[in-house]
C-alpha cells in the first residue's frame, strides 16, 4: 500500500504517532511524527479504535498492524497508543505511556478524561517535552514540568498584562 | 482602582468558563462529546469550520481571540478535518512578539505542517529570530518547532543558531539543540557531516538529561558506522555502571529504578558495538551481568531492561555466564501468566536461537502453548520464531501450521506475509515434491490472489525446469503429480486468478505429457475453466493458449485432433472478443490446428519451455531489404526519440521535453492503448514459448462488472450481438470492486467474511477467540499428550522431550527462587482455571472500567453518551466517602491489567498524595457541570482519574 510505504521513505522515526482514543472511538489527542495525509490519519485512528478496544483484557498489550506494532494502555476509558516499528522494545513503550501519563496526572493533579479534552493544548505541550521527533527527549519528570510551569506562569502573567479592563483603567481616570 | 481590577478580572474569568477558553468553545466540545454518531459528529465540525472560516478573517480580531481560533483549528483538524484555510493566520501567530501567542502559534503549525509544505518559508525567518532570544522559554518553543518544520532546504538557515546554543546555559535548550541537530541528521547528513564531533562532546554534559538525549543521535550514528566509534565502548560502559548503580540524581528513577531508559539506550548502544567484535564485548561483560542481576523483574520496565540485556548478548561475542542468565530470563518470561511477558519471551528466544538452538527445546511446551494462545499477536511471534527455526526435519509440522493459520485469518496484509514464509519455507525445505505441489495448492487456494505474481511464475519455472538435479525421472514425477493434483481441484468453485493461471500452464504444458490423461479430457477442463471464469481475461488467456499447446502436441504426436464442441465454440466466440488479446489467441490457435506436423514441430517443440529464445534485436535479417529499399530513394529510419527532438527543438527551443509535454500543445500523436499494442507485438512462436508472462494485464479489465457473465459465454448463438453489448456495458458500467463483489456472492461464506468491514471481522474474531480461551485452558492437564507429540515433531524425536524435562529441572534448580515462585503460581493457574474467570469478579470494578473486550460492550459503546447517560451522580460524588470508596477499586482493576501496574502504583509515592485530592477532583466536578456537563453513576469515565 502506498501508505505504508511512506513511513519506510521517511526516515526513521521511532514512534510513529501517538493516539490517545476513548472507549468510544474519539480522538483526544493525536501526534503525529511521520508524515501522514489527513486522510491516512482518519484511517489510522478508525482502524486502531476498531481493534484495540476489542481486545481483551488478558491479552498482549501489543497489536501487529500493517507490519507495525501498537503498543497500548489503557487508563480508566481512555486508550494511549504509540505506534513503533516491528523489533522495538515493546515493554519500554509501554512505560514511556505510563511516564507521559505520570507526567500529566503530576500535572493536571488526578488527571482525568475531562482535563485532556479540555486542555489538549497542554496535553501536546507536555508531550511535545517528552518526546521530540518520535525520541524519548527527556525521561526525568521533574524537568518536565518545571518547564511547562514555566510557560504557564508566563501565560498568567500575560493574561494580567492582557486584561482588557485594566487597560481601560487609566482613560476611565482621566 | 484595585477593587475595580479585581471586578473587571472576575469578568473577563467570567466569559471564560472554567478552563481558560471561552463558553463558545467549550459549549463545541461538549456537544461533540455528546454528538451520538460519527456523521452528527461531521455535522457539528463542519458547522464549526464555517463559522470559523468567517470569522477568522475578520478584522481586528483581539489576540486573545485570534488563539482560541487557532486553538479551535488545532481540534478541529484532530477531529481529521481539514483546516488548511487557516494555517496562514498560524503561521501569523508565530509572528507575535507575546510569547503566548507564539507558543500557541508554533504548536499550532508543528502539528498542521509537514516539513514539505509551502508555508514553512515565511516561519524560517522567525524562527531564526526566536532562536537569537534571550528568553530560554522562546528558545525552547522555536527549537520545538525546528525539529518539526525543517527541512534540507532550510537546514542551513538555522544551523550556526542550533550549533551555538549548544552550549546554552539552560539544560533544557542544549537537549533540544542536540534533538534538532539528530533530526538535521536525519534530513540530510552531509548538512551536519563536520559537526558530528558535537554529539561525542555531549556525552560529557554535566546534565544528565542531556547526556541521555545524546545517545539518541549517537546510536544512529553507530548503527550506520560502528567502526568509528569503537573507541567510545570503555565511555559507554562506564556510563551504564554508573547509571545502574544509581549514581544519577534520584528524579531520573523510574519505579525505582534508575534511569531505565537511560539504561535501554545504551544496552542497544552497546549491542551495536559489540557485534563481532571480540575485543570490545570483553568490556561490557561484568556491567550487563551485573544488571542481569540487579533488575527488579517484577515491574514492567525491570523487565523491559532485561530484555533489553538479552537482546544485547545475543548481538555482542558469545559469553557462555550471560547465555545462561539470558536464558534463565526467558524462562521467567515465558512461564509468566502476563501475555506481555510471554511474547517477549518468544522474540528473546527468536534471537538466542542462533547462539544455542537447545534453549528452543527446554521451552518446546511453553512455545505450543503461545502458538495455541487464543492472542493473535501471541500466535504471530510465535510463527515469527517457528519461521526463523525451521529445517528439513520439522517443515512439514511448521508450513502445516502456518496455512491453517492463514487460512483461518481475514487480515490481508499478514496473510500475504504468511503466504510467502509458507512458500520460501516449501521451496527451501521439501521433503518430496509431492509435498511441495501439495503445499503450493494449499497457499495458492486459500491466499492465491493475496500471493505475489512472481511466485507463481517461480512455481512455473520450477515444474518446468525441476528441483535442479539432472534426474529426468524426478522431474516428469514431478510434473505428473502436479497436473493430476490441478485436474483434482480444477473443479473446485472460486479459485483465485493467479492459482488458475499455473493451473492453465502446468496442463497445457505437461497435461498430456505422461500419456495418462487424454488430450480430449484435458481440453474439456481447460473449456470449462474458461468458461466459468468468464470474466477473467487473463485466464481465459492461459486456457486458449494451453488448448493450442495440446492441440499442437497432438498434430506432432501424428494422432487425430478431436476438437470437442465446447472448445469448438469457445474458440469462435474468442475470435469475436473485444479482447484483442484473446481474439490473436484465439486466432493463432485456428492457425497452428492448420499446419502439418512438420511445421508445427518446429513452432511448438514439446517440453521446450527452458530453452532460451534467441531474440534478433537489431532485425538483422532485415538488413538486405532496407539495403535494397534505401536505393530505391526510400527516407531511412529514424528513431522515435529523435523525432520527438526535433519537433520540440524547432518550435520550442528554450524549454525542456518534460515541461513541452506537460503544458503545451502536443504535437505528436497520442499513445496507442497499451494492452493492444501489447497482443500485437509476440509473433506465434514468441507467445508459445515465453509463456510466463504471455497476458498482459490490462488495469482497465480488472475493474469492469460482469453482469451477467455466464448466459454471455454459454449461448453461442447471438454471440456476436451479445458481445457488443456486453463492451458497451464494460465502458460504461460502475468502476473497481463492484465486479469483485459481484462475482464472490457465490463464493463460501469464509469469502464474505472477507468482504465484511475490517471492525465486525476483528471483533467477531476477537470475540470468538475469547470465549475458546477459557475452554481451553480446562483440558490443559489431558491433551499435554498430543502437545509433546507435536512438540516431539517441531523440535526433534521423542529422545529429546526427555532431554527437555531433565534440562528443565536443572533450570529450576539452577535459577533463584524467583523461578520456584513462578513455578507454583503456574500450577495454580492450571488448576484453578475458574479463578481465572474470577479475578475480575473479585474486584468488583464499575462495569465499565473493565473492559472485558466484549463485543456486547464494544456494540453498546459508540451509542452510549457520556454527558448524558451520566445524570445523577451528583449525589455519589458530594460525599467524599463513597467517591473514594468507588475509587479504590478501580485501581486495582486497572493495575490487574498489566503487571508493572500494580507493583508500580503501590510504590509510587505520587499515588500516595491522591488522597487528599478528592477535593480537587470536586473542584472540577463542580466546575464542570457549571459548564452543563453532568456526570453519572453508569460512565463515570470521564471523571475517573487515569489513575484511580
Amino acid at each position: 500500500m502506498v501508505w505504508s510505504d511512506l513511513l519506510i521513505k521517511e526516515h526513521i522515526v521511532p514512534i510513529h504517532f501517538v493516539l490517545l482514543v476513548s472507549r468510544q472511538g474519539k480522538v483526544r489527542l493525536a501526534k503525529w511524527y511521520s508524515p501522514y495525509t489527513l486522510r491516512e490519519r482518519s484511517k489510522v485512528i478508525r482502524e486502531l479504535s476498531g481493534i484495540i478496544p476489542n481486545r481483551g483484557p488478558k491479552l498482549c498489550n501489543f497489536v501487529e498492524w500493517r507490519g507495525f506494532r501498537a503498543v497500548y494502555r489503557r487508563y480508566a476509558g481512555l486508550y494511549f497508543c504509540m505506534c513503533v516499528d516491528e523489533g522495538d522494545n515493546e515493554l519500554e513503550l509501554l512505560d514511556i505511556i505510563h511516564h507521559f501519563v505520570e507526567i500529566l496526572d503530576r500535572y493536571f493533579g488526578s488527571v482525568c478524561e475531562l482535563d485532556l479534552i479540555f486542555n489538549f493544548h497542554k496535553a501536546y505541550y507536555i508531550l511535545d517535552e517528552i518526546l521530540i521527533a518520535g525520541e524519548v527527549q527527556e525521561s526525568n519528570k521533574r524537568s518536565v514540568i518545571r518547564l511547562v510551569r514555566a510557560h504557564d506562569s508566563l501565560v498568567e502573567t500575560a493574561k494580567e498584562q492582557a486584561n482588557p479592563l485594566s487597560n481601560m483603567l487609566p482613560q476611565a481616570t482621566i | 482602582m484595585e477593587q475595580l481590577k479585581t471586578i473587571g478580572r472576575e469578568l473577563a474569568m467570567g466569559s471564560q468558563g472554567g478552563f481558560g477558553q471561552s463558553k463558545e468553545f467549550l459549549d463545541l466540545v461538549k456537544s461533540i462529546g455528546e454528538a451520538r454518531s460519527k456523521a452528527e459528529e461531521d455535522r457539528i465540525v463542519l458547522r464549526e469550520i464555517e463559522s470559523l472560516k468567517r470569522r477568522i478573517v475578520e478584522p481586528g480580531i483581539p489576540k486573545r481571540k485570534m488563539k482560541e481560533y487557532i486553538i479551535r483549528l488545532v481540534y478541529v483538524e484532530m477531529l481529521g478535518h481539514d483546516a488548511s484555510f487557516g494555517y496562514i493566520h498560524a503561521v501569523k501567530m508565530t509572528h507575535d512578539d507575546n510569547l503566548v501567542l507564539k507558543r500557541t502559534g508554533y504548536l499550532a503549525v508543528t502539528l498542521f505542517l509537514n516539513e514539505d509544505h509551502d508555508l514553512i518559508i515565511l516561519i524560517v525567518n522567525t524562527i531564526q529570530k526566536d532562536l537569537k532570544s534571550d528568553n530560554y522559554l522562546i528558545v525552547c518553543a522555536a527549537l520545538n518547532a525546528v525539529c518539526k518544520l525543517i527541512n534540507e532546504e532550510t537546514i542551513p538557515a538555522v544551523l550556526p543558531q542550533v550549533v551555538e546554543l549548544l552550549g546554552h546555559s539552560k539544560e533544557a535548550v542544549r537537549k533540544k539543540a542536540i534533538m534538532a541537530l539528530h533530526r538535521f541528521y536525519h534530513k540530510s547528513p552531509s548538512s551536519v557531516s563536520h559537526l558530528l564531533s558535537n554529539f561525542r562532546k555531549k556525552l560529557c554534559d554535566s546534565d544528565p538529561g542531556v547526556m541521555g538525549a545524546t545517545l539518541c543521535p549517537l546510536f544512529d550514528l553507530i548503527t550506520n558506522d560502528a567502526n568509528s566509534y569503537k573507541d567510545l565502548v570503555v565511555s559507554f560502559v562506564s556510563i551504564l555502571k554508573q547509571v545502574a548503580e544509581h549514581r544519577l540524581p534520584k528524579a531520573y528513577d523510574y519505579h525505582q529504578l534508575p534511569a531505565p531508559f537511560i539504561q535501554i539506550r545504551l544496552l542497544k548502544i552497546l549491542a551495536l558495538l559489540g557485534s563481532g567484535d571480540k575485543q570490545a564485548s570483553e568490556h561490557m561483560y561484568t556491567v550487563v551481568g551485573d544488571i542481569f542481576r540487579k533488575c527488579d523483574s517484577s515491574s514492567n520496565i525491570g523487565n523491559a531492561v532485561l530484555y533489553e540485556c538479552i537482546c544485547c548478548v545475543s548481538s555482542i561475542h558469545l559469553n557462555p555466564k550471560l547465555l545462561e542468565a539470558a536464558a534463565d530470563v526467558i524462562a521467567r518470561f515465558l512461564k509468566s501468566d502476563s501475555h506481555n511477558l510471554k511474547y517477549m519471551g518468544i522474540d528473546a528466544l527468536g534471537r538466542l536461537i542462533k547462539l544455542s538452538p537447545e534453549i528452543a527445546e527446554q521451552h518446546q511446551l511453553a512455545v505450543i502453548d503461545c502458538l495455541e494462545d487464543p492472542d493473535d499477536t501471541l500466535k504471530r511471534k510465535t510463527f515469527e520464531l517457528l519461521y526463523k527455526m525451521t529445517k528439513s526435519s520439522n517443515v512439514e509440522v511448521i508450513v502445516d501450521r502456518m496455512i491453517d493459520y492463514m487460512i483461518s485469518i481475514n487480515d490481508n496484509h499478514y496473510k500475504t506475509e504468511i503466504a510467502s514464509r509458507c512458500v520460501e519455507l516449501a521451496e527451501q525445505f521439501a521433503p518430496s515434491n509431492h509435498w511441495f505441489i501439495q503445499t503450493m495448492n494449499k497457499v495458492f487456494e486459500h491466499a492465491g490472489d493475496l500471493v505475489n505474481i512472481k511466485v507463481a511464475h517461480n512455481l512455473m519455472r520450477l515444474i518446468a525446469e525441476g528441483f535442479g538435479e539432472d534426474d529426468d525421472t524426478a522431474d516428469s514425477q514431478l510434473r505428473s503429480s502436479a497436473v493430476e493434483s490441478y485436474l483434482h481441484i480444477i473443479g473446485e468453485p472460486k479459485l483465485p486468478s493467479v492459482f488458475l493461471q499455473v493451473i492453465c500452464w502446468v496442463l497445457g504444458e505437461y497435461g498430456t505429457a505422461d500419456g495418462k490423461f487424454s488430450a480430449s479430457y484435458i481440453t474439456g477442463k481447460l473449456c470449462d475453466v474458461a468458461e466459468s471464469y468468464s470474466s477473467d481475461e487473463t485466464v481465459k488467456g492461459y486456457a486458449v493458449t494451453a488448448l493450442m499447446k495440446i492441440y499442437a502436441f497432438e498434430i506432432a504426436a501424428g494422432r487425430k485432433l478431436d476438437i470437442l464442441p465446447e472448445c469448438q465454440s469457445l474458440i469462435e466466440e474468442l475470435s469475436a472478443s473485444h479482447s484483442t488479446d484473446l481474439q490473436q489467441r484465439a486466432y493463432e490457435l485456428q492457425a497452428v490446428i492448420g499446419l502439418d506436423v512438420r511445421a508445427i514441430g518446429s513452432i511448438m517443440p514439446s517440453d521446450a519451455s527452458c530453452e532460451d529464445i534467441e531474440v534478433d534485436k537489431s532485425l538483422s535479417f532485415l538488413n538486405g531489404y532496407v539495403e535494397k529499399s534505401l536505393e530505391k530513394g526510400a527516407q531511412p529510419y529514424i528513431p522515435e526519440n529523435e523525432r520527438f527532438g526535433m519537433v520540440n527543438i524547432s518550435n520550442f527551443r528554450n524549454q525542456d521535453q518534460l515541461e513541452v509535454t506537460s503544458h503545451g500543445l502536443r504535437f505528436e500523436a497520442y499513445e496507442l492503448p497499451k494492452p493492444s499494442v501489447q497482443s500485437r507485438t509476440p509473433p506465434i512462436s514468441v507467445a508459445s514459448s515465453t509463456e510466463l508472462v504471455p497476458v498482459p494485464e490490462p488495469s482497465y479489465y480488472r475493474e469492469t462488472p460482469q453482469t451477467a457473465p455466464v448466459p454471455s459465454s454459454s449461448d453461442t448463438g447471438p454471440s456476436g450481438l451479445k458481445l457488443r453489448l456486453d463492451g458497451v456495458q464494460k465502458k460504461w458500467g460502475k468502476p473497481t470492486y463492484s465486479s469483485s463483489s459481484a462475482s464472490t456472492s457465490n463464493s463460501s461464506s469464509l469469502k464474505v467474511v472477507n468482504g465484511a468491514t475490517q471492525v465486525d471481522g476483528v471483533s467477531s474474531g476477537n470475540s470468538k477467540t475469547h470465549e475458546t480461551s477459557y475452554d481451553s485452558r480446562r483440558p490443559q492437564v489431558e491433551i499435554s499428550e498430543e502437545k509433546q507429540k507435536l512438540a516431539a515433531s517441531l523440535f526433534g524425536g521423542s529422545s529429546k522431550t526427555e532431554r527437555r524435562s531433565s534440562t528443565g529441572h536443572k533450570v529450576a534448580k539452577a535459577s533463584s527462587h524467583a523461578s520456584e515462585k513462578f513455578h507454583t503460581s503456574k500450577s495454580t493457574t492450571i488448576y484453578s482455571a475458574d479463578n481465572v474467570v474470577e479475578k475480575p469478579n473479585l474486584v468488583q470494578p464499575p462495569p465499565d472500567l473493565l473492559d472485558l473486550g466484549e463485543p456486547i460492550v464494544a456494540s453498546i459503546a459508540p451509542s452510549v453518551d457520556p454527558f448524558r447517560q451520566l445524570e445523577g451522580l451528583l449525589d455519589s460524588t458530594q460525599d467524599p466517602g463513597t467517591f473514594g470508596g468507588t475509587k479504590a477499586p478501580d485501581f486495582m482493576a486497572l493495575y490487574a491489567e498489566t503487571p508493572a501496574g500494580g507493583r508500580s502504583a503501590v510504590t509510587n509515592p505520587s499515588q500516595i498524595s491522591k488522597g487528599p485530592n478528592v477535593k480537587e477532583a470536586l473542584e472540577k466536578d463542580a466546575l464542570v457541570r457549571q459548564m452543563g456537563v453532568t456526570p453519572s453513576g453508569q460512565n463515570p469515565n470521564l471523571f475517573k482519574d487515569l489513575f484511580g
